[in-house]
């Protein structure tokens, strides 16, 4: 009896541990199933570097090369913005704050990482938005720009918790043998404390990045959603995370408009699992 | 030559206070030992000549402590260190390569020429005994280094920002009677050109490399003298007690 007991046990045990796999699986094999079907209308090659989303024109256009473009500069402008100030406020918190700070500011991150993305597109929206167009003498607001500088705000939790991370378990030995050479606080943080912990800070912006790239909400509210190839950062522009979350409700179902959005969800998907892949190789490489 | 004159030196941390009224003066060109239990304070006083006690939290101190008869607190802290170089109690190697170990300390002081950084990792490297073992293997990591070897990379580390005075934080409670013998017999060679103070808690260590020997006991100086008068004719029994092994 006791030995049927402990059986069913192990069994549920591995069940539950199959499940999350299998249901990963399940969904990429979805995806796969989806996306591929659209193969049937259009060649891969003119799916991802022709220049016209035009969706629902006759017969319909899916190239998707201006919101690959979109995405992409959304990203790399929320990178510009956040991977210096995230690497600096954990440089802050690890090193130079004192404790009392340190505590408040390791707070305040939290906080930020909890804020709800369609919360900060709101307040991206009404006051980030109509600052831009004054700025720059515009005629809109929803420009790249305002996406990445909201973007940038969302990695940044997670640039500065795992940067922060990697900091603090550099051996405190790295940094005493650095100072008693007479090196000053910021030579001990540049040359010993910030290569010793490179592979934790690089594994830190791929991750705060990852999520960049996999925003959706925020982005839709405030970029302007316009599929045309961006030739400036103050232009509105269009990612394909947006994409699939306007479309997909008015996109008949089997109609190539339909298959061409789960193809982007394959593009989506690829891309995230090669930054995922990455940061973890940084994350796990050993040291020298 | 005094090269170093400690007066009235007590040092608290919080509320603890881990040395009481310590004078002494160290010699320059000598090896300057100090021995006693864990917990008398010796690392305590050792920090306290390159100010990196003050790196801890809860720290406090008053006396003075006088290098060259400038009072320590007065100079730069950077400045201070450079003269004051440190090897610690475990081998520490930088994260770096050989030769960017040795060379790290002469780059932070403000050296880029790569000719002359080179020339300064040699001598650094033959001086600590260590050059035969890695002159062609300078670019591999420490790392990869054994202990003695680590420990030699250290102490190459820091003669290569050329101190007057080296501070030896127990350098052999790690390393195997080889590796030892070695790192002693390097300091016994540096005392030409340096003042060498060093924390052992080897009792034996001290009497074979020491000039004079000091003795801490909770935080206080218990006795100094020559290291061969201590070892034979201590004048308190304390310290007679605990180099004969009966406590700590």
């Amino acid at each position: 009896m006791q030995k049927f007991k402990e059986f069913i046990i192990e069994k549920l045990i591995l069940i539950s541990g199959l499940a999350s796999i299998f249901f990963v699986i399940l969904i990429f094999l979805f995806l796969l199933k989806e996306g591929l079907a659209l193969l049937e209308f259009i060649t891969p090659g003119q799916f991802l570097f022709g220049k016209n989303w035009y969706p629902i024109s006759e017969p319909a256009q899916l190239e998707i090369l201006p919101l690959i473009l979109g995405s992409l500069l959304v990203t790399f402008g929320a990178a510009v913005i956040s991977i210096p100030i995230g690497v600096g406020c954990a440089i802050f918190i690890a090193e130079v704050s004192p404790p009392s700070i340190k505590e408040i500011l390791k707070a305040g991150i939290e906080l930020l990482a909890a804020i709800p993305s369609v919360v900060l597109g709101f307040i991206g929206m009404v006051t980030l938005v109509p600052w831009v167009k004054n700025i720059f003498h515009i005629p809109t607001g929803l420009t790249a720009l305002s996406g990445s500088i909201m973007l940038a705000f969302m990695a940044m939790p997670t640039i500065v918790s795992i940067a922060e991370d990697a900091l603090y378990s550099v051996p405190k030995s790295y940094k005493e043998g650095a100072l008693a050479l007479g090196a000053t606080k910021w030579q001990a943080i540049y040359r010993v404390l910030l290569p010793a912990a490179s592979s934790g800070i690089f594994a830190a912006v791929m991750l705060g990045l990852g999520r960049v790239i996999g925003e959706t909400m925020a982005v839709m509210m405030i970029t302007g959603n316009a599929a045309v190839i961006p030739t400036s950062i103050l232009q509105p522009v269009r990612t394909l995370t947006a994409t699939i979350a306007a479309e997909m409700g008015e996109a008949v179902v089997g109609s190539e408009h339909y298959f061409a959005l789960f193809a982007i969800g394959i593009v989506l998907f690829v891309v995230s699992f090669m930054i995922n892949v990455t940061a973890d190789l940084f994350l796990h490489r050993k040291k020298i | 030559m005094v090269k170093i004159k400690i007066e009235h030196l007590n040092i608290w941390f919080d509320s603890f206070q881990v040395l009481k009224d310590i004078n002494l003066e160290i010699y320059e060109n000598e090896i300057l030992s100090i021995i006693g239990p864990s917990n008398s304070g010796k690392t305590t006083f050792l920090r306290m000549l390159n100010r990196m006690n003050e790196l801890e939290n809860g720290f406090k101190v008053n006396g003075r402590v006088e290098l060259d008869q400038k009072n320590i607190k007065m100079l730069d802290a950077q400045f201070l260190r450079k003269k004051v170089g440190m090897v610690f109690a475990l081998p520490l190697p930088l994260p770096l390569t050989i030769f960017e170990n040795v060379a790290y300390g002469a780059r932070i002081h403000g050296e880029k020429k790569k000719k002359n950084l080179e020339k300064i990792v040699e001598q650094a490297l033959k001086k600590a005994y260590l050059w035969e073992e890695v002159k062609d293997r300078l670019n591999t990591s420490a790392f990869k280094l054994s202990g003695g070897q680590q420990q030699r990379l250290c102490i190459a580390r820091t003669l290569a920002v050329e101190p007057e005075l080296i501070l030896f934080d127990e350098p052999c409670s790690g390393l195997d009677p080889i590796s030892t013998a070695k790192v002693e017999q390097a300091m016994l060679e540096l005392k030409e050109s340096y003042t060498i103070v060093l924390v052992t808690n080897n009792v034996k260590q001290a009497a074979r490399v020491g000039d004079r020997t000091a003795f801490f006991l909770n935080g206080e100086l218990i006795e100094i003298d020559k290291t061969a008068k201590m070892f034979t004719a201590p004048l308190d029994k304390r310290t007679d007690d605990y180099i004969r092994g009966k406590f700590g």
